[in-house]
């Protein structure tokens, strides 16, 4: 039962990233994608209908986190506090500016919250992925489940690491990178015209970056996480997950040459969901590596009890199929390329 | 108190009075807009769909506020109450995890069909959209309250062999008693604020004489509603609170009240100062009887005094819960008794004329939002010194590692943001008062 909700809750992380992380790539590259206010527009409206829905994900999967896993919950929000207060301003400040920016037609109005918009969609994509990284480095926990560490220290991967280190901030690199190739293969996808072929021309030079990073953060997780090794050389069959990102990686570069975009679209989202599980899969059956191996918070030591768990399962899966029946109608709904207007 | 405590309370406390300025208003507009959606579809008349584009578009900048200002709550849960969502993240989970899968799919969905699909989707669809919004609006509502009323009456759990808490009844959860009088009483107080809105908006173009077709709308609309939703915040829902309170939480119940001394035919304090060195009201200004009766139904029912229970079973700032309670009551009654003469007025046709009953409407706006907040304060501070009533002691639940330093900084940094919203908030939403629901400001999207 433990082991299903771990999977559940990696679905509603995964879910979150393919959906909003286009949305957040797409406010990344915005900032140097698009040429005048026109094209601003046009990627904005891409974005307007559906980026609330994606971020529903992320309080979804929060909620579903918070009652399968509270020792999780507890344990590593409270000990991530200043990273996650900051997550907290920037999604606020991101939703103001994408829902402000229309409202007022001023030549100072809108550049700004474009600034705003495209400044703190880069910086989440950064910090998801230093989250992610600090998961797969493992933090201080002790006998009493709590941990706190500050944003940084002296930036080494070592025993005093802050949230920010080297390796953290390698992956969190590595995120902005992934998900701005995502996101422009979201805006060459739903724009037409000029923009939408200039999107496509841009990730393809980002394709190379994600190539290089991918390698990078490869070799270094294997080292930062000797955990990882056992993981893949106990259950083999779980270079599956490698395999995927493998596959969309090399399927995206075949796509955007080909100039279909769809397909590109998809196999950036099989690239991101491939990295998310091996990540997963990799730290399995852990969910918060610690420092000293005994205090690591695992899916027995962390899970609520059994009841709730079963029950939870009875209201949980009807309640996201309708999610994601809503979530497929509204993307069909507003599924043309948004022309300039 | 030690000070991280007084942090993390206060920073939760900022957070969530600021957060619910925004859905107490967008759960009572999105019946509102069913209603009025459902006028124009009845009577074919365009002005109800010209009333319904004006406000879905102030729906949608108190949505998106409501939305930005809620997500820190759910955090907070983690950052800054760990061992309260240690302890407790096997029940309460549920309910907010709930809420995340049943209504906020929901209402995003179709708030964005609402606000942008009008034209796509036909009137019928158009007002399916608006009474799905409303649904996701009102199952968020009843998640969260369910949250709040079962760390109010803890039900359907067990206690482990570690004084763990287990959830051993999730329709004991659900169906909560004290859970559904607490939705409904605060249900109806959404409905009020939305009509009070609804109304002064209408009530000010009145007095300005401009968009008067539409204002007459507003105000009918808004008397009517605010009308039905005061009587019912009153009896029942109030009166059920009230016994609720009694019942399980005496000892709040004796704090809010002022009453300190056990006493058979207990009076009400309508007026009067706590006085905490010497344990009295003073000044007071009583109705003989009247407590016992309320919360016993029995005129000389006795209702025990503050003095009855043990000091550390006190909520820990009396006079606050006193003050707080008794604001929500007297704006209550005074809100009730505006719109029983605004009905009135409307009933006998000279409401549009009556420049006093207009006037009064509009600067009555702010006054049930202030109402609504003092009734959380009342309920949340009542519950002190619990975090869950009976289990768990609100110092018990605070996040372990996180210093006063660290939760200091995160408050001031959110009224420092939240001051920039809400002068944000405020300015659109005049330019959209100001721009009116004539016309012109029918085009679709509006922006």
């Amino acid at each position: 039962m433990e082991t299903l909700w771990f999977c559940l809750v990696a679905i509603m992380v995964a879910g979150y990233v393919v959906l909003d992380g286009y949305d957040l790539g797409a406010g990344f590259v915005h900032l140097f994608v698009a040429r005048d206010e026109r094209e601003r527009k046009q990627i904005l409206a891409t974005v307007g209908p559906v980026w609330d829905g994606n971020e529903v994900w992320l309080l979804a999967g929060g909620g579903t986190l918070y009652f399968a896993f509270p020792a999780l919950y507890a344990a590593s929000f409270s000990g991530f506090y200043l990273a996650l207060m900051i997550v907290l301003w920037l999604l606020i400040l991101r939703a103001v500016s994408v829902e402000v920016r229309n409202h007022v037609d001023s030549p100072l109005w809108r550049p700004f919250w474009d600034v705003v918009f495209g400044v703190s969609s880069s910086l989440l994509c950064l910090l998801f992925g230093v989250a992610l990284g600090n998961v797969v480095r493992g933090v201080p926990l002790d006998a009493s489940g709590y941990f706190f560490i500050p944003l940084w220290t002296n930036f080494l991967a070592g025993n005093e690491a802050g949230i920010i280190d080297w390796y953290t901030l390698l992956i969190g690199l590595a995120s902005l990178a992934a998900l701005a190739l995502h996101g422009s293969l979201w805006v060459a996808l739903r724009t037409a015209g000029d923009l939408s072929a200039r999107s496509r021309r841009v990730a393809g030079r980002l394709w190379w970056a994600v190539l290089a990073m991918t390698a990078v953060i490869t070799l270094t997780s294997f080292r930062i996480q000797p955990h990882l090794y056992g993981q893949f050389a106990q259950w083999p069959w779980g270079y599956v997950f490698p395999a995927l990102a493998a596959l969309g990686l090399g399927g995206m570069l075949v796509f955007i040459r080909a100039r279909d975009d769809l397909r590109a679209f998809l196999a950036s989202c099989a690239y991101l969901v491939g990295m998310l599980t091996s990540l997963v899969f990799g730290v399995y059956p852990l969910v918060l590596p610690a420092t000293r191996p005994e205090f690591s918070l695992d899916i027995h030591n962390a899970a609520a009890p059994l009841y709730g768990l079963q029950i939870g399962l009875m209201w949980w899966i009807p309640g996201m199929i309708l999610a994601g029946i809503y979530s497929a109608f509204i993307h069909r709904h507003f599924s043309k390329r948004v022309e300039a207007e | 108190m030690d000070s991280a405590l007084a942090i993390h309370r206060l920073h939760f406390a900022f957070t969530v009075t600021y957060h619910y300025l925004f859905p107490q208003l967008t759960m009572g507009l999105a019946l509102l807009l069913v209603i009025l959606k459902t006028l124009a579809i009845r009577t074919g008349k365009p002005i109800y769909d010209e009333a319904v584009r004006f406000w879905a578009k102030i729906f949608g900048i108190n949505f998106a506020m409501g939305v930005a200002t809620g997500i820190p709550m759910e955090f907070q849960f983690g950052t800054n109450w760990a061992a309260f969502s240690r302890a407790a993240g096997g029940v309460i989970g549920q309910t907010l995890a709930m809420e995340g899968v049943f209504s906020f799919f929901l209402e995003s969905t179709f708030l964005g069909l609402v606000l942008f699909g009008e034209k796509r989707l036909g009137p019928r669809m158009h007002w399916f959209a608006t009474l799905m919004t409303c649904t996701g609006a009102w199952l968020s509502g009843f998640f969260i309250i369910a949250t709040d009323g079962w760390m109010q009456h803890p039900v359907g759990y067990t206690l482990g062999p570690h004084g763990e808490i287990i959830l051993d009844s999730w329709l004991g959860l659900i169906f909560n008693r004290w859970t559904w009088w607490q939705y409904a009483h605060n249900m109806t107080a959404s409905v009020v604020t939305a009509s009070f809105v609804m109304a002064g908006v209408g009530a000010f173009y009145l007095l300005l004489r401009s968009h008067e077709e539409h204002a007459r709308v507003f105000v009918r609309v808004g008397v009517v509603a605010g009308l039905i939703g005061t009587i019912f915040m009153l009896f029942p829902t109030g009166d059920r609170q009230g016994i609720m309170i009694a019942h399980h939480q005496p000892v709040t119940l004796a704090a809010m009240e002022g009453h300190f001394e056990t006493m058979q035919g207990a009076p009400i304090a309508l007026i009067g100062q706590p006085d905490m060195d010497r344990l009295a009201l003073d000044n007071p200004v009583l109705i003989p009887r009247a407590l016992s009766f309320l919360t016993w139904k029995h005129w000389t029912a006795e209702v025990k005094g503050l003095r009855e229970f043990p000091r550390d079973q006190w909520p820990d700032n009396v006079p606050l819960l006193y003050y707080a309670y008794h604001i929500m009551v007297g704006l209550g009654t005074l809100l009730i008794a505006a719109m029983v003469v605004a009905g009135f007025l409307l009933w006998r046709g000279a409401l549009f004329h009556a420049r006093w009953m207009l006037w009064v409407l509009l600067l009555a706006v702010p006054f049930p939002y202030i109402a609504t907040t003092a009734g959380w304060i009342t309920a949340e501070v009542g519950r002190q010194p619990w975090l869950i009533y009976g289990l768990m002691r609100t110092a018990e639940g605070v996040s372990p590692r996180v210093s006063a330093g660290n939760g200091l900084f995160t408050l001031l940094g959110f009224m420092g943001l939240y001051l920039v919203l809400g002068i944000l908030f405020l300015w659109l939403v005049w330019r959209e008062i100001e721009h009116g629901p004539g016309a012109a400001a029918t085009a679709e999207g509006g922006h």
